[in-house]
């Protein structure tokens, strides 16, 4: 029908058909989402996008917000009678510990000066509350009511009141993503409190952990406490994460199975504290193999 | 009243301010906090359903990729992931608009209730293969509720093109 040379008339013209625009539009989805989960290059995009929704988002949690405060003013007060003799039950067992750790802080820090080891970094820390659970299904994350403005990165750690519950991995102005040590995606290095023994703690995904890596003749029993070792740089040592709930050892396999229970309510924390590094860290020392003159 | 699928009344065209509007609504329902309760509807992908079959000359896969990628942000979901779901999801309401429109609203929402689902199975085999962890049968729950708000979103997204092109201040609608 249609002759060389001669177009359609404007009022037939609907630009390119409808399958060239699916495959384009396609192609499209598919090399942002490569982009995103395997570089992470879309970080600008998304923080530039987000200051658009952020308003929509904000008057969307507003009815989340009344429900919430709505069950805490309507607390029984003898539930509150409860908490309260919990909270001065922990109060007075924290109060002794604190009474010496003045002192031992001094101690260490002069002992660590007679034998010129490095002093131990100082820490700071900002504290938060769990705004609500993030709504992607296929992980496990939470929002935090703090952002850029209040001094959050990426990469510090979070903790509640027993221990680590994961890490800071996407922060907006005002809000920031924490992603839970039960995420099948997060890995924590830690350190047997009994004996030094590192590993690598994995989420499986189905809110348990497990220790990968740990040759089955290691000295691991079940009941021994996990903590960060800090040797990534990035969590501080000595957090407590977990306790190792059971340990099976195939002979067929080279690791043993590893399974733990996290120390924190990791999926149930209401306020927590991000902790992180004042300084950071020395930079890793260079391969010595890189060839000299090389760049 | 509204009159049924079978009355031949012509209705007027739908508005462009009222489509975005509806469209921004659903987004906005769709950033309420559930948290990881299951079968919640997916707001905006019934929304999109609905405009690309009643006008599919006003919205296509072009709006779609736009609230997908606004969906994704909110969610703190992979870049593109409801954008490529929500673009299959306008390409096939777009090609069956033309046969579904002859249907009343419930076997409408019948013949909506498999787009809705591939949609959703797209996105699991697209996280799957990004390694994330599968988050449960009940996820595919959300097409259903979904799937079952269709008649009430039909009579409240036609209630503006029921308008009288004349207006009698007398009469009620």
């Amino acid at each position: 029908m249609s002759l060389v040379g001669h177009q359609p008339p404007p009022i037939f013209r609907r630009g390119p058909a409808p399958l060239v625009r699916l495959i384009v539009l396609v192609s499209i989805c598919l090399a942002m989402l490569v982009a995103d989960i395997k570089f992470r290059y879309l970080e600008v995009l998304r923080q530039g996008l987000s200051v658009v929704t952020y308003p929509l988002q904000m008057a969307a949690a507003a009815p989340a917000d009344v429900v919430r405060n709505a069950t805490l003013y309507f607390a029984t007060l003898i539930e509150v009678q409860l908490e309260n003799a919990e909270l001065r039950r922990t109060q007075l067992g924290a109060a002794q510990q604190l009474l010496r750790f003045e002192q031992l802080k001094q101690e260490n820090v002069q002992l660590r000066g007679l034998l010129e080891m490095a002093q131990r970094v100082q820490v700071r820390s900002i504290g938060a509350d769990v705004l609500y659970d993030a709504p992607d299904p296929f992980a496990r994350k939470v929002i935090l009511d703090r952002g850029t403005q209040h001094g959050i990165e990426t990469g510090l750690a979070v903790v509640d009141a027993s221990g680590v519950i994961g890490q800071i991995t996407r922060v907006y102005p005002a809000q920031a993503e924490v992603t839970l040590l039960t995420d099948k995606n997060q890995a924590i290095p830690v350190q047997v409190v009994r004996n030094g023994l590192r590993g690598v703690l994995f989420g499986t995904g189905q809110g348990r952990l497990e220790m990968r890596f740990v040759l089955a003749g290691a000295d691991i029993v079940e009941g021994d406490e996990l903590v960060t070792s800090g040797l990534d740089g990035i969590f501080l040592p000595g957090l407590p994460v977990a306790t190792v709930s059971s340990v099976a050892r195939e002979p067929k396999d080279a690791f043993a199975s590893i399974e733990c229970e996290p120390a924190a309510a990791v999926e149930g924390s209401t306020q927590v504290l991000v902790i992180g590094r004042a300084a950071l860290p020395p930079p890793p020392p260079q391969a010595a193999e890189t060839p000299p003159g090389g760049r | 009243m509204q009159p049924t699928n079978r009355s031949s009344r012509i209705l007027l065209p739908a508005r462009y301010w009222f489509v975005l509007f509806s469209l921004i609504a659903a987004l906005g329902l769709s950033y309420i906090p559930t948290g990881r309760l299951a079968g919640v509807p997916d707001w905006v992908a019934l929304v999109l359903a609905f405009w690309c079959i009643r006008e599919p000359l006003k919205v296509g896969m072009g709006t779609a990729f736009v609230f997908g990628l606004l969906v994704d942000i909110g969610h703190g979901a992979a870049m593109g992931q409801h954008a490529l779901a929500y673009v299959v999801l306008a390409y096939l309401a777009t090609t069956v608009s033309r046969r579904v429109l002859w249907f009343g609203p419930l076997q409408q929402a019948l013949h909506v209730l498999p787009i809705l689902l591939l949609a959703q199975g797209l996105m699991v085999a697209l996280r799957l293969i990004a390694g994330a962890e599968f988050p449960g049968w009940w996820y595919f729950l959300s097409s259903f509720t979904s799937v079952l708000l269709w008649v009430p979103l039909t009579f409240l997204l036609l209630l503006p093109q029921y308008q009288p092109v004349d207006r009698d201040d007398n009469r009620p609608i």
